[in-house]
């Protein structure tokens, strides 16, 4: 299947069209609230949140004894905000840290879930099949009410952002300011965990509880390496999760047995790896780049200071000096002195060497830090 | 009870305390939720070993699975050292890829590969039993058995012989250092121990149940003692208190082993979590409260002795000066009252001798503020707390 049959096909056929409208939406609603987890260090918060939304899931089951979406979902809300607030309140009160009160939460909710969910396959009800898709997410069972569902959500979310963007902008870089000029800053910090936890909830049925963590972290964690500005990085992370979605389901629909959630999570993966190495500001690639640019220059210009050294010896700085004389310096090298010369430092005639005015000012000032007006 | 009985509920015990163990210094090291990427990433590691090997108990496969444990860490760590992102991201980052990679190629190979995922998240104790191993024909009881019960005499060895490293480098790293331990050395030596049970726990009751078993009885023991052996013993208890009681509510409900256990260590923990002496929530609350009301007594008491006028010393004045609420002003009185620090006459409140005395070394400690001091002081002068 060629790349336009594909785009023909999820313009045509109804079930693909509707896989990569969710998947899309979700990854930049997941992408947008999670670059604000991203910053507040509540990375692994949607890892506890996800796993803690499980039994709720299945209690919502047992009581209506329906697998209607909806009402799952807002069993799996309910269970996933009593466990984020658990795990505050054993941060706040108890000498147990964020990491040990993450790990509890996570695992005995999970577990608790796992419980009842082995309880209900066991149950005479015909209708329980299926309650395991939310464990690894089924992209395949989305239907268009789902879509509709998740379209809401990111809208109200959006609406949110704005609503409050200043303030929760204060919120994620200076708490303290943000209290001193009156915002109420636990009902901000309630809203955008809550806001969280809702996004974390519609993703389960397509991603599942395990890999959920992975939507709401990896697009925000990749925007993060391109830009330092919050309304840049939401809108980056937002892209860079729709296009996971998009991209994750057109693999997994091109080839057998790849269920979508795994493939989303891997892609975005991509985009976080890719950012780590190319960004140009903070990336890996870059760094070393600089790294290896300055240790250059620092070879260069303890060359130019050796060579200031000499001329100085004369009244006339541009007398010139046979190369000869270099070869005893360490860091010299025929390159080193193309590289001089290329930058007007030198002139190179013969075997000679001269130093120009504009190098030994710069040989002068080597240690000034103030002074940058050369290069 | 059967025989198959006995040896899920050895097997359920042993693994809480092979998992007790290493939990207790990931609680401590406050590298809790390392255990949940560790559980998650070694996936991979399983299904790759389980081409190779095709036996789940081989002990190839539980080396190669765990060095995918210790690879998980070790790029944890990689990614926290470039600070592109902050600590916590590193983790969320690795374990989802890692385990999304086991998940594709579990599916991949669906037909060549006995591995079923909600094994790998729930594990089946209660097939534990029929995988026995036979030597000679002698049949030496579960396979698993063997499997989990050599990694905790390895991990209690380990233990032993390096207790006093392990203690040192946990809580005061720099000395470590200074004393010429590798703190790098011990680190990943504890994460190895770390992977290989989990690699060898998750076999026999899944994924999950061993990232609960890991933290779950140490946070329940860290709220008890403060004393590392005790932890360490107590954690291994609650270990093994939730394995047998969740085996046994899972026999009552017919539902998954796993499932019951960790639901077991929920309940355990809520428990400790609210009524732990000292540390659990409601001893703090009710610390904190009674705090709160003798620093109100104290202010009080600083008032009083500022103000030899009548109209600053009347009850009534109490409410409005102060603006405390009735309630906690009656308290306030009440408290006073009781410790002898004050005596009401006419609605006019004045301080005793000891009330006077108490005040003045009260003074002297927020001025020279030396710490723990007011605790000593109020036990020589409350005969009642508030």
């Amino acid at each position: 299947m060629t790349i336009r049959e594909y785009i023909e096909l999820v313009f045509s056929d109804y079930t693909l069209r509707t896989i990569t409208l969710g998947t899309a939406i979700l990854g930049a609603v997941c992408g947008m609230l999670g670059s604000f987890a991203v910053l507040r260090k509540q990375s692994l918060l949607g890892d506890a949140i996800s796993h803690a939304a499980l039994p709720g899931i299945a209690i919502a089951f047992l009581i209506t004894g329906a697998k209607n979406g909806n009402t799952l979902l807002i069993g799996a809300l309910i269970s996933g905000l009593v466990g984020t607030f658990w795990i505050r309140g054993i941060i706040k009160k108890t000498q147990l840290k964020s990491d040990t009160a993450l790990g509890l939460i996570l695992s005995l909710f999970f577990g608790f879930g796992m419980l009842l969910l082995t309880f209900i396959q066991k149950m005479p009800n015909a209708n329980q099949a299926g309650l395991d898709k939310y464990l690894f997410g089924q992209a395949a069972t989305l239907v268009e009410a789902d879509v509709w569902l998740m379209g809401i959500v990111m809208t109200i979310s959006v609406l949110v952002l704005f609503a409050f963007w200043k303030e929760l902008k204060l919120l994620l870089f200076d708490v303290d300011y943000a209290k001193s000029l009156g915002i109420n800053t636990i009902f901000l910090d309630i809203l955008i965990t809550s806001f969280i936890v809702l996004a974390i909830v519609i993703g389960l049925q397509t991603v599942g509880v395990v890999l959920m963590s992975a939507m709401l972290l990896a697009p925000a964690a990749a925007a993060r390496q391109w830009t330092n500005s919050l309304g840049i990085m939401v809108l980056l992370a937002a892209i860079f999760g729709a296009f996971s979605g998009v991209l994750g389901t057109a693999v997994s629909a091109s080839s057998n047995n790849l269920s979508t959630g795994p493939v989303i999570v891997l892609i975005a993966a991509i985009f976080v790896v890719f950012s780590f190495i190319f960004s140009p500001g903070r990336g890996l690639l870059f760094k070393e780049i600089r790294y290896w640019k300055n240790r250059n220059d620092l070879q260069l210009f303890k060359t130019l200071a050796f060579m200031q050294n000499i001329a100085k010896t004369h009244e006339d700085i541009s007398h010139p000096h046979a190369i000869k004389i270099l070869n005893n310096f360490q860091g010299y090298t025929k390159r080193s002195l193309k590289k001089l010369e290329s930058r007007e430092y030198i002139t190179v005639a013969g075997g000679m060497w001269a130093m120009t005015q504009k190098g030994f000012d710069k040989a002068t000032n080597l240690y000034n830090q103030q002074e940058n007006t050369y290069d | 009870m059967t025989s198959a009985q006995v040896e899920i509920q050895l097997i359920a015990s042993i693994v809480a305390i092979a998992c007790a163990i290493p939990g207790t210094f990931l609680v401590l090291r406050k590298m809790a939720m390392i255990s949940d990427a560790i559980s998650h990433s070694i996936l991979p590691g399983i299904v790759v070993g389980f081409f190779l090997t095709e036996d789940l108990n081989s002990p190839w496969l539980i080396l190669l699975a765990a060095l995918t444990g210790v690879i998980t860490v070790f790029l944890v760590e990689y990614i926290q050292k470039t600070g592109l992102v902050k600590e916590d991201t590193a983790i969320g980052l690795v374990f989802p890829a890692l385990f999304s990679i086991g998940v594709i190629l579990i599916a991949k190979n669906a037909n060549d590969i006995h591995l079923d995922i909600d094994a790998v998240l729930l594990g089946e104790l209660a097939f534990a039993p029929f995988d026995r191993l036979v030597v000679n024909g002698i049949d030496l009881g579960p396979k698993s058995l063997w499997v989990i019960g050599t990694i905790l005499v390895l991990t209690l060895g380990l233990l032993f012989i390096f207790f006093k490293e392990l203690k040192l480098s946990t809580f005061d790293k720099g000395l470590a250092t200074s004393l010429g331990f590798s703190p790098v050395l011990l680190h990943y030596g504890l994460m190895s121990v770390a992977s290989v049970t989990t690699v060898g726990a998750f076999d026999a009751v899944g994924a999950v149940l061993v990232v609960a078993l890991m933290i779950a009885p140490p946070a329940m023991a860290y709220l008890l003692t403060n004393d590392l052996k005790k932890m360490l013993a107590l954690a291994a208890f609650f270990g093994v208190l939730g394995a047998l009681g969740g085996y046994w509510l899972a026999h009552g409900l017919d539902a998954s082993i796993a499932g019951s256990m960790t639901s077991v260590l929920g309940v355990l923990f809520l428990i400790v979590y609210l009524f732990a002496p000292d540390k659990g929530l409601l001893s703090v609350m009710y610390r904190q409260r009674r705090q709160k009301i003798e620093v109100h007594l104290l202010t009080f008491l600083l008032h009083l002795q500022n103000h030899e006028e009548a109209s600053e010393r009347h009850v009534k004045h109490l409410n409005e000066h102060i603006n405390w609420q009735t309630v906690r002003s009656k308290s306030v009185l009440e408290l006073a009252l009781k410790n002898n620090m004050i005596t009401i006459s006419d609605d006019i409140i004045s301080l005793t001798a000891k009330g006077k005395e108490f005040t003045k070394e009260a003074i002297n400690y927020i001025m020279t503020n030396k710490s723990a001091a007011i605790e000593e002081m109020k036990d020589r002068f409350f005969l009642f707390r508030g």
